[in-house]
């Protein structure tokens, strides 16, 4: 990190404290015939009860970058370089009983698919119960008190009969039903972190929107930090303070949740906006021509080089790093290296 | 669940009785006059004629398996040709002594075979995983008497820890028959001695025997627990702080056992079948062996009463597979009660 054009902490967006730092992350699978270098160098800051948006097309690694933060990555994922602090300890060299808290009181999260994220053989009583004995929030053993906060939580997730939830399978459930399920086992405890992957993308329109408000809701009050991904600029825009872009495994652009839309500068960040229909916010990248590099054999230099409509001849050999062009607003970029700004000097 | 079981039952006993039809014509249409067998070549022309009369095979197929399935309903099983006993009687003897084997077999199977594959599973790819494969692969190939030869050698003759022949040593009485199966009953007399003594005479082919289906429980337990190790559940309640050891004994193990439990049913079914040649090694006078020598001899109504008990053991196995996987799988369990 002797680079000077390196992002620094962005300690002016997310006031003293923060609560998730990931520093030049790479991670890969290894899968039958070679390793896909997914995560390209992955830098990102949650601050503390800040709202942060991550917005990239399907496969440029969101869900891999916010497993990394809770030690969750699958036994084919390995890190080759960088690290993952949540709140200043680095997640990888916690002791179990820290790593033990960190997933018990600090952080929590929805998964994307949340048929695929209940255990299909259990109630949903007997796995919110355990969550709940297990978060070291509860006295354990005290079963009268889980079953009373199991069926808070489920209430509080606005699912119907909360009662008898408990004795539900996720099979008897819809798809609906289930992702408020999930939201009830992530939100059963106090957490100070809330990672939501896709939260709405499997339902319906119609409720897409009530689970997000509701998600949102549940986060304001109880002042947690939230990192929400989504496919959707318009569901980033409503909900989030920050929005960071991703793109075949790199953050290329952030900043504040408006300058996002009124001033984007990275390439891809104006293709994705500029393929969105100004208000609904639909989906991401239809309109950027080609597609997301191969992992196998990744772009040497920006990984956005092939599709760049800007790409310049150091693109290709060169990777760029995050460079400060206003304020909280940082692009990996060459385009945006010779305009110095802020004082930020940069190399090239 | 009650009335899906109850059709399940009802589908067994029509099963049962189309095995019965079916073993019936095949035992009698296999060349070879049972009657001239049962009173070797030299007996006069005239008694062999009797026996044949009084056995029913003068008659009709038909009227002959009317009147075996008559005898049936009063526990009438016929007469058995070698034993010159009824075959109810045999029965009662010997399958109580093959359900002591299958059942410490079946106990081994599952124990043994669910702690390896969960072992493997956690450690799999280690050097552990390695060789309990290799213990798998040799388990599988190689046939149960090898087995029971290989274990009597060692533990046997080289190392005599275990008894290699009977139910019971030389000095210890029988128990006085209860259920008919010697550890059973010696625990019910009052008799731990002699109850000890006949398990011992119980484990080498019982293990020998449970050796294959081991090695394949094993593997399926393993490579079903590491596939669903990468399940988004697993994840999830990784991520939610339920601590490593309890996801993968309860967690991960449930969902997993499903395969397993269905396999090892029917292997566990098999091993009625598989018990003759380790019966036959281990001098063990069970069921199995009972039935080969049966076969051997053409004695109808044993082979037909063996045959009926066996498949009456795959029909029982599977309706209690069906509950077993119905509990550890509520979508079939739930499903069935609803339908
Ligand atoms: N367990 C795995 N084994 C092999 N490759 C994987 C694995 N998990 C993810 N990948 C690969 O890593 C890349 C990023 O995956 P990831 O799930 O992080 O993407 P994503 O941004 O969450 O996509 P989506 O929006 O579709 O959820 C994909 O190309 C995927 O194929
Ligand atoms: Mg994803």
């Amino acid at each position: 990190m002797a680079d000077a054009s390196v992002a620094k902490p962005m300690s002016s967006a997310v006031g003293a404290e923060s609560i998730v730092q990931i520093k030049d992350l790479h991670v890969g699978f290894k899968v039958f015939g070679g390793l896909l270098k997914v995560l390209n160098g992955v830098n990102m800051v949650v601050g503390r009860g800040e709202k942060i948006g991550i917005v990239g097309e399907t496969g440029c690694g969101k869900t891999t970058t916010v497993k990394s933060i809770l030690r969750i990555l699958p036994g084919e994922a390995r890190i080759f370089h960088g690290e993952v602090l949540f709140q200043d300890k680095n997640v990888y060299k916690m002791h179990p009983h820290e790593l033990q808290k960190l997933r018990g009181q600090g952080a929590s999260m929805i998964f994307q698919d949340p048929t695929a994220a209940l255990n299909p053989v259990f109630t949903l009583g007997e796995q919110i119960s355990e969550i709940i004995s297990h978060s070291g929030t509860q006295p354990e053993g005290k079963k009268e008190a889980i079953k009373i906060l199991a069926v808070k939580a489920f209430r509080e997730a606005t699912l119907p009969d909360a009662e008898r939830m408990m004795e539900t399978y996720p099979f008897q459930l819809s798809g609906g039903m289930r992702q408020r399920a999930c939201i009830a086992m992530a939100l059963a405890t106090p957490r100070d972190l809330m990672i939501a992957d896709e939260p709405t993308t499997n339902l319906d329109v119609t409720i897409q929107d009530q689970v997000l408000r509701l998600l949102k809701n549940l986060v304001d009050q109880r002042g947690m930090s939230l990192i929400l991904i989504t496919h959707s600029l318009g569901v980033a825009r409503e909900t989030t303070d920050r929005i960071y872009i991703m793109y075949a495994g790199n953050m290329v652009e952030v900043a504040r949740t408006a300058e996002i839309f009124e001033r984007p500068l990275h390439p891809y960040t104006t293709g994705l906006l500029s393929c969105i229909p100004k208000l609904t916010g639909g989906g991401v990248a239809e309109g950027i021509p080609g597609r997301i590099p191969d992992y196998m054999n990744p772009p040497a230099g920006c990984r956005f080089e092939p599709r760049c409509p800007k790409a310049m001849e150091r693109c290709k050999k060169e990777k760029p790093e995050f460079v400060e062009v206003g304020k909280d607003h940082q692009v990996a970029c060459f385009l945006y290296y010779q305009v110095p700004q802020n004082g930020v000097q940069h190399h090239g | 669940m009650g009335s899906d079981l109850l059709k399940r039952i009802g589908l067994s006993i029509f099963v049962l009785f189309s095995l019965s039809i079916l073993i019936f014509l095949i035992a009698r249409v296999v060349p070879g006059d049972p009657a001239r067998l049962a009173l070797g070549p030299r007996a006069p022309e005239w008694a062999v004629e009797n026996l044949r009369k009084e056995m029913h095979l003068d008659k009709p197929f038909y009227a002959q398996y009317g009147l075996w399935l008559a005898g049936i309903g009063h526990g009438d099983l016929g007469k058995s040709l070698v034993t010159r006993r009824p075959v109810s009687a045999d029965i009662r003897e010997f399958l109580p002594a093959t359900f002591e084997i299958v059942g410490l077999s079946a106990l081994i199977m599952a124990l043994g075979g669910i702690f390896l594959g969960v072992l493997s599973a956690k450690y799999s790819n280690s050097w552990f995983d390695g060789v309990t494969r290799i213990i798998s692969y040799l388990g599988i190939v190689t046939p149960a008497f090898v087995w029971a030869i290989i274990f009597m050698l060692i533990f046997g003759y080289v190392f005599p820890i275990f008894p290699i022949t009977g139910r019971l040593s030389p000095g210890f009485e029988a128990p006085t028959t209860i259920t008919g199966m010697f550890t059973l009953d010696s625990l019910l007399a009052g008799d731990p001695r002699t109850a000890w003594d006949a398990f011992l005479h119980l484990v080498l082919p019982a293990i020998a025997l449970a050796m294959g289906g081991l090695a394949q429980a094993a593997r399926i337990t393993r490579s079903s627990m590491t596939d669903n190790m990468s399940k988004d559940y697993i994840a999830a309640e990784t991520a939610y702080g339920i601590p490593p050891r309890r996801i993968l004994m309860k967690y991960l193990l449930k969902p997993s056992l499903i395969p397993t439990v269905s396999v090892m049913a029917l292997d566990i079914a098999a091993l009625f079948g598989n018990a003759f040649l380790v019966e036959l090694i281990f001098n063990y006078p069970g069921l199995s062996r009972y039935g080969i020598e049966a076969m051997l001899n053409k004695d109808l109504n044993a082979i037909s009463a063996v045959i009926m008990v066996l498949g009456l053991a795959f029909v029982t196995m599977n309706i209690a597979i069906d509950i077993l996987v119905g509990y550890l799988d509520p979508r079939i369990g739930l499903a069935g009660r609803r339908n």
